[in-house]
């Protein structure tokens, strides 16, 4: 297997604003090992704020597990997370209030309305009752469930429960969104919409977007890129950048070339 | 963009705060609850069961001699009252803490832990929450039973109330940090089997400890040593006005031991990291 020259310098690989800023997300030299499997090996890279980063890799390549370890599910061994210059380790209380999440699994409560999974999630997170009404039908609005809201969570279609899903992360207002996979399982129509709609957050509110993936397809020529494959960053910076550097035309070439992946047909990998 | 180039200063929680995480979770935890009516009725039918069936069946076999609280001869129905109230109790802490493994398969604990507040708080929360249903199947219990003959003096439907949140939180401590250890929701027979019924039957739940005494010197050791025992114990004390010290030292013990225990499972740099990804990861 020959691997293309190394992606230059990765450590530095965030210039295009100005260095005193403080990144939404950093992963600095995280390592994590389940036993004697190790899932990830020294990871670095940061998400800006504003800006859409794309977690490029197969299933198995470790973006669950940088997951748990960001949203604090797992315990870091060795490295550091920061969120806005917050470590998640020292002080998981200011730094989890700047994050929301959506989990790849479904994470709502079937049999309650969908205002009570959103009132839930703002109690948990201290918003106090009337703020969290107010909060939950601005959003409900947002995301065109107005109508639904207090029919159960069990009636709506995967996409609206994804829709109703990135609504519940933004409750609290974060400025950073991780997406594990959100679009696995959803039909073209409803990957689209909530494609657009996350990038909307991107340029509209400022939120900086960590997206996981590894359909080739969801990523765009402005994207930040970082590829994963077997726990390690292969390659991370501007998309365009990544794909040249690794001498091909798309994401799905350089993406092979790195990974030395059979590709599939189709836009997936 | 460049308004976001700087640390947010840290500034805490304020009790408002944990006040609204902990009626919410309180809330979620009732709404989940009425919505299970399966539940209700099975948490309800299984002491129901013990209680017309078993009792009436057992009464001529075991007589009971006058101990303390009781201060006459009592049916044999009035004797293992406590003891199934404590049942109910059992069951739902083991039950919530299968529902806390079905959570962490279908992702709910990844919710309730990603919550910024501190995760000995949220899981006190949901300790409490579990402990609240417990009650309002308790007392339905006891409404029932007083049809049934079952008729403690009126204050001890008040006195029992501290014991029964003593004993839930208990039980629904020892639920979680079993919990932590079971990876997959069928294990939950295993609860039963392992944890459930050895608790309950080496007990004082179905039979007075002196009786065992007579049958097995060793058994009645073991259901001396048994928290259940004294959970169930507190509760029959607490029913007649009284405090049975011994039992509330055991149970407050045990409370705080398996609270700590469970607390520390769920500690992320320890207990689900050396597991390995959870159900449903990629």
């Amino acid at each position: 297997m020959t691997s293309p020259a190394p992606i230059a310098e990765p450590r530095e690989s965030a210039p295009k604003l100005d260095p005193a800023a403080v990144p939404a997300l950093s992963i600095d030299a995280v390592s994590h090992a389940y036993g004697q499997r190790r899932a990830l090996m020294d990871v670095s890279f940061n998400v800006q704020p504003a800006s859409f980063t794309a977690l490029l890799g197969l299933n198995g390549a470790g973006k669950s597990t940088l997951f748990s370890l960001i949203t604090r599910l797992f315990g870091i061994q060795s490295g550091r997370v920061g969120i806005f210059g917050h470590d998640v380790s020292k002080s998981p209380g200011e730094a989890l209030r700047l994050l929301g999440v959506v989990f790849q699994p479904r994470t709502l409560d079937l049999d309650l309305s969908l205002t009570q999974n959103l009132l839930y999630h703002a109690a948990l997170h201290g918003i106090s009752r009337r703020e969290a009404a107010a909060r939950s039908a601005e959003l409900l609005g947002r995301i065109g469930l107005s109508e639904r809201a207090g029919s159960k969570v069990r009636d709506l279609s995967g996409g609206q429960m994804r829709r109703l899903e990135i609504a519940r992360a933004l409750l609290h207002r974060p400025r950073l969104l991780l997406l594990d996979e959100p679009t696995v399982g959803l039909d073209v129509k409803a990957r689209a919409d909530i494609i657009s709609h996350v990038r909307q957050l991107v340029t509209e509110q400022g939120i900086g977007v960590l997206w996981a993936t590894h359909l080739f397809d969801e990523i765009m020529a402005g994207d930040d890129l970082v590829v994963l494959h077997q726990g390690k960053v292969l390659a991370q910076g501007p998309m365009s950048r990544v794909v040249t550097e690794a001498g091909a035309q798309d994401v799905n070439t350089a993406f092979m070339r790195l990974t030395g992946a059979q590709v599939m047909p189709g836009g997936g990998a | 963009m460049s308004s976001i180039t700087t640390r947010e200063a840290p500034r805490g929680f304020s009790f408002a705060e944990y006040m609204t995480c902990l009626t919410g979770i309180v809330w979620r935890e009732g709404l989940r609850f009425l919505h299970q009516r399966e539940r209700f009725v099975s948490a309800l039918v299984r002491p129901l069961v013990w209680l017309f069936i078993f009792a009436a069946g057992f009464r001529q076999v075991l007589g009971i001699s006058i101990i303390p609280p009781y201060e006459t001869y009592i049916l044999y129905e009035v004797y293992i009252a406590p003891g199934l109230m404590a049942m109910i109790q059992l069951f739902n802490g083991m039950q919530s803490s299968l529902s806390m493994v079905y959570d962490r398969e279908m992702g709910n604990m990844r919710t309730l832990l990603v919550s910024p507040l501190p995760r000995g708080f949220l899981l006190f929360c949901k300790l409490l929450a579990g402990t609240a249903v417990s009650l309002l199947q308790v007392y339905a219990f006891l409404l029932i039973a007083w049809f049934w003959d079952i008729t403690p003096p009126s204050s001890g439907y008040l006195t029992v109330l501290p014991a029964l949140i003593l004993s839930g939180l208990m039980l629904g401590s020892l639920g979680m940090l079993i919990s932590s250890g079971i990876k997959q929701l069928e294990n939950f027979a295993g609860v039963m089997n392992f944890v459930i019924f050895p608790m309950f039957f080496a007990s004082s739940a179905l039979y007075p400890l002196w009786r065992v005494q007579e049958g097995s010197p060793y058994l009645y050791y073991l259901c001396e040593a048994n928290p259940f025992t004294h959970a169930v114990e507190l509760i029959r004390f607490a029913l007649y006005g009284q405090v049975n010290w011994i039992s509330l030292a055991v149970v407050a013990s045990c409370t705080i031991v398996f609270m700590i225990g469970a607390i520390l499972a769920y500690d992320p740099s320890r207990g689900l990291a050396r597991r390995g990804p959870a159900g449903g990861e990629g």
